[in-house]
């Protein structure tokens, strides 16, 4: 039987992972954006899992928003992205430092 | 009336210093010494009222200055014949000076400074010795070390010219520091600044003590002594005397009016204007006596070593300040200002001299360097020569008068004191005889030396290719020649041919010398005859009628020893510097132990400082690298500043500028903040 448990091991496996994938990724500032959406999607999972468990729609409720608001992020993300790389030719994670101290 | 001459001085200094270049030399200049002289017209009126016509001493208030508690200061000028011979003084050599600046200083670039520096010396100058107070007396003698410092420093771009300034600051600061001190002990002890109540009150506290330290002090001696430390100071008295030689770096009229004339001899007249508190303490009299011996005699013995012309009559103005505080310490008030008021025209007029000599030479100022100026510069040297006269006293002249009043009141004194400084004033006119005349032996006689002088050959030369065999080409198409002399002697003249000086410089000595010959003889009567003596002072200064009837009745051999000196100086000087002038050179091979301690000084300088100088090195050291860089900046500011660079250092890193370290930190952040609040959330 999977229960409550094993929804919220799958949303924090999905969690950690978009976390290692915003850490340790080196690359790209679109697998930033998309472990990001990695991350809200295991928040959702955890909000949809304890809504079923609790009998509360609320928090299925809250899940359709969180998907809005991602759905937003991204779209923003992803102008930035293009602007930027249209500024500065590039889109690489590692030349992205001009806040350095 | 008072007011006018007064002020007129600060005014003129105002304008020509505020004015400054706008206004141009002509109008500083011209503003200067008019005021300068409206004052000294005025000040002649004030004399031949106050002083001589017997008028009453008044007191006019012109301002309300502090008002606190017990503590009423006004400012306000005191006139009585005391006051009245000062202001006589001061204005007419101040206007003379003036007067005398428009030919020495005419080649100057900075003229408007130099007058409205010396018409605000004048100014202090009238408020020291108009004042009714010691805190107005004190601004006065602030201010007149203020505009001193000015002028030493005038040249600012010679560094001898600054140190001499500060010097001169530096060490009448210790005279002022006792003054202040007596200043406050005065008022502690009169409940009150004003002189009419001091002066009043004097003669009640005489015998009274207090305790320091167990042990009992009398309370005027201790008073008078800190007051006399002020006017050793600005008196340049023995011990506080060795910023007075060096201000001689300041251009000469400075030195004929401010350090021969009239500030140096401030110590003289606060002395005489506190005579009835001198009165009141015999040990402080003594102290003064013998102070003041010390310093005549001092300065006379290295007066004839020196070889600067002006340093020559600073150490003579020096001596003769001596004699001046030797004649008050014996009570004789009168004489010393008697000496004071000849003293500073026959001073003035050597320095005015000297200066004249200096301004034809090209600013050489060693007399090794001149010789034979009588011929090339006759009015200078007529001039030089009355100043001599009257300054080592020959018959008849202001010096005559003077000097031998303070020997015979010294004599007639009758204490021990009195006879110490009878005995070394005596031997002192001697040495005083001897230096005027090598003085003016080495000038004005002999064979020209002018060749050997820098200053000469580029004068002569422009570039300065010496020849000292130079004689006659040069001449032609000058106004004057006195050439012939330089084809027979060895040391040459060096091409050069020294002019009169213009008559701005000439009518000043002019007039100075009729008061050298004859200010003695015209005013000795009222200010020192017994009678006469009484009836001028009226109580500004003290004037002990016994002693001047006792100077009168003294024995023949008293009375003509200063006469004797004279001669015996004026004898010794002659054979050594017009006869025999290998002489000089022999005696010092004789006695070279003698000449090395009188050509140092008596070593002072060195003595102050291996003493002041080097300890106060020290200690400044001491503070500023233990102290302020060891310690305070270590651990302040700089350690602080370190700290903080250092911590900044480490927190830098964490500004590495990729986005992926800032979430990272954001993550922990928010982790942390969940780790610490979720579980008291579900408490």
């Amino acid at each position: 039987m999977i229960g409550l448990g094993h929804y919220l091991a799958v949303g924090a496996i999905l969690f950690v992972l978009g976390v290692l994938g915003i850490i340790v990724n080196r690359k790209n500032v679109i697998i930033i954006l998309m472990s990001i959406e990695l991350i809200l999607l295991a928040v959702n999972i955890n909000l949809v899992a304890f809504s079923s468990f609790a009998h509360d729609l609320v928090g299925q409720v809250f899940a359709m928003f969180v998907l809005t608001v991602a759905a937003g992020e991204a779209a923003i993300g992803l102008a930035i992205l293009v602007v930027y790389n249209r500024n500065r030719g590039t889109i690489a994670v590692d030349d992205i430092n001009q806040m350095k101290g | 009336m008072i007011q006018l001459l007064v002020f007129l001085p600060l005014a003129a200094a105002l304008i020509a210093g505020l004015g400054n270049r706008m206004l141009g030399d002509g109008v500083a200049k011209s503003v200067t010494t008019a005021a300068l002289f409206v004052s000294a017209g005025l000040a002649w009126v004030v004399f031949t009222q106050a002083g001589l016509g017997h008028a009453a001493g008044y007191t006019l208030p012109v301002l309300d200055w502090i008002d606190s508690g017990d503590l009423h200061v006004a400012w306000a000028f005191k006139i009585d014949a005391l006051t009245s011979v000062m202001l006589v003084v001061i204005t007419t050599v101040s206007a003379l000076v003036h007067l005398y600046s428009w030919g020495y200083m005419a080649e100057d670039p900075d003229q408007p400074r130099f007058f409205a520096y010396l018409s605000l010396f004048t100014f202090a100058m009238l408020m020291l010795v108009t004042a009714d107070n010691l805190v107005q007396m004190f601004f006065g003698w602030e201010g007149v070390g203020l505009a001193s410092y000015l002028l030493i420093g005038f040249w600012y771009y010679k560094p001898s010219a600054n140190a001499a300034a500060i010097k001169a600051f530096v060490v009448n600061r210790v005279g002022d520091f006792g003054f202040s001190l007596g200043i406050f002990g005065t008022f502690l002890v009169f409940k009150s600044v004003k002189l009419d109540v001091i002066l009043a009150a004097a003669a009640g506290m005489k015998g009274a003590t207090f305790s320091f330290l167990g042990a009992p002090v009398d309370v005027m001696t201790c008073l008078c002594l800190l007051l006399f430390v002020g006017a050793m100071g600005k008196s340049a008295q023995l011990g506080l005397h060795t910023w007075l030689p060096d201000a001689m770096e300041g251009p000469t009229p400075v030195s004929a009016l401010i350090h021969a004339a009239t500030m140096v001899t401030a110590g003289v007249f606060m002395t005489c204007r506190l005579s009835p508190m001198f009165e009141t303490s015999a040990t402080a009299l003594t102290v003064v006596t013998y102070v003041g011996a010390a310093t005549a005699l001092f300065a006379a013995t290295v007066a004839c070593v020196q070889t600067d012309i002006k340093r020559v009559i600073a150490y003579s103005t020096c001596s003769q300040l001596g004699y001046m505080f030797f004649a008050a310490g014996s009570g004789a008030y009168g004489a010393a200002m008697f000496h004071l008021f000849t003293h500073a025209f026959f001073k003035a007029l050597l320095f005015l001299g000297a200066g004249a000599v200096i301004h034809s030479m090209h600013h050489e100022q060693d007399m090794r360097f001149y010789g034979a100026l009588r011929k090339s510069l006759p009015l200078t040297f007529a001039a030089m020569t009355i100043g001599t006269l009257s300054l080592t006293g020959f018959f008849f002249t202001s010096g005559y008068y003077s000097k031998d009043a303070i020997l015979e009141a010294a004599f007639a004194r009758g204490t021990e004191a009195g006879y110490v400084a009878f005995a070394i004033g005596a031997f002192v006119a001697l040495l005083t005889s001897f230096y005027s005349w090598r003085l003016a032996f080495l000038t004005f006689f002999g064979n020209p030396r002018w060749a050997g002088s820098e200053h000469i050959a580029h004068a002569a030369h422009g570039n300065g290719d010496d020849h000292d065999t130079e004689s006659t080409n040069d001449s032609v198409g000058l106004e004057h020649d006195h050439a012939p002399v330089a084809s027979q002697v060895p040391t040459g003249t060096g091409g050069y041919h020294p002019h009169e000086s213009p008559w701005t410089m000439l009518v000043p000595l002019a007039v100075l010398s009729i008061g050298a010959l004859f200010a003695g003889f015209v005013f000795h009567d009222a200010f020192l005859s017994p009678e006469g003596g009484a009836a001028f002072w009226r109580g500004s200064a003290v004037f002990d009628a016994h002693l001047a009837t006792a100077t009168e009745a003294l024995p023949a051999w008293v009375v003509w020893t200063p006469a004797v000196a004279f001669f015996a100086g004026l004898g010794l000087a002659a054979q050594y510097y017009l006869r025999d002038t290998e002489a000089p050179a022999r005696f010092v091979k004789a006695f070279g132990g003698l000449y090395a301690f009188l050509v140092h000084k008596w070593y002072f300088d060195e003595l102050y400082g291996l003493v002041f100088v080097r300890g106060a090195l020290f200690f400044g050291r001491l503070f500023w690298q233990r102290g302020d860089q060891g310690l305070i900046d270590r651990f302040g500011p700089d350690g602080v500043a370190g700290a903080v660079a250092g911590s900044a250092a480490v927190a830098k890193r964490f500004q590495s500028g990729y986005v992926y370290s800032y979430a990272l930190m954001m993550l922990i952040g928010v982790a942390a903040a969940a780790t610490w609040f979720v579980p008291r959330v579900f408490e």
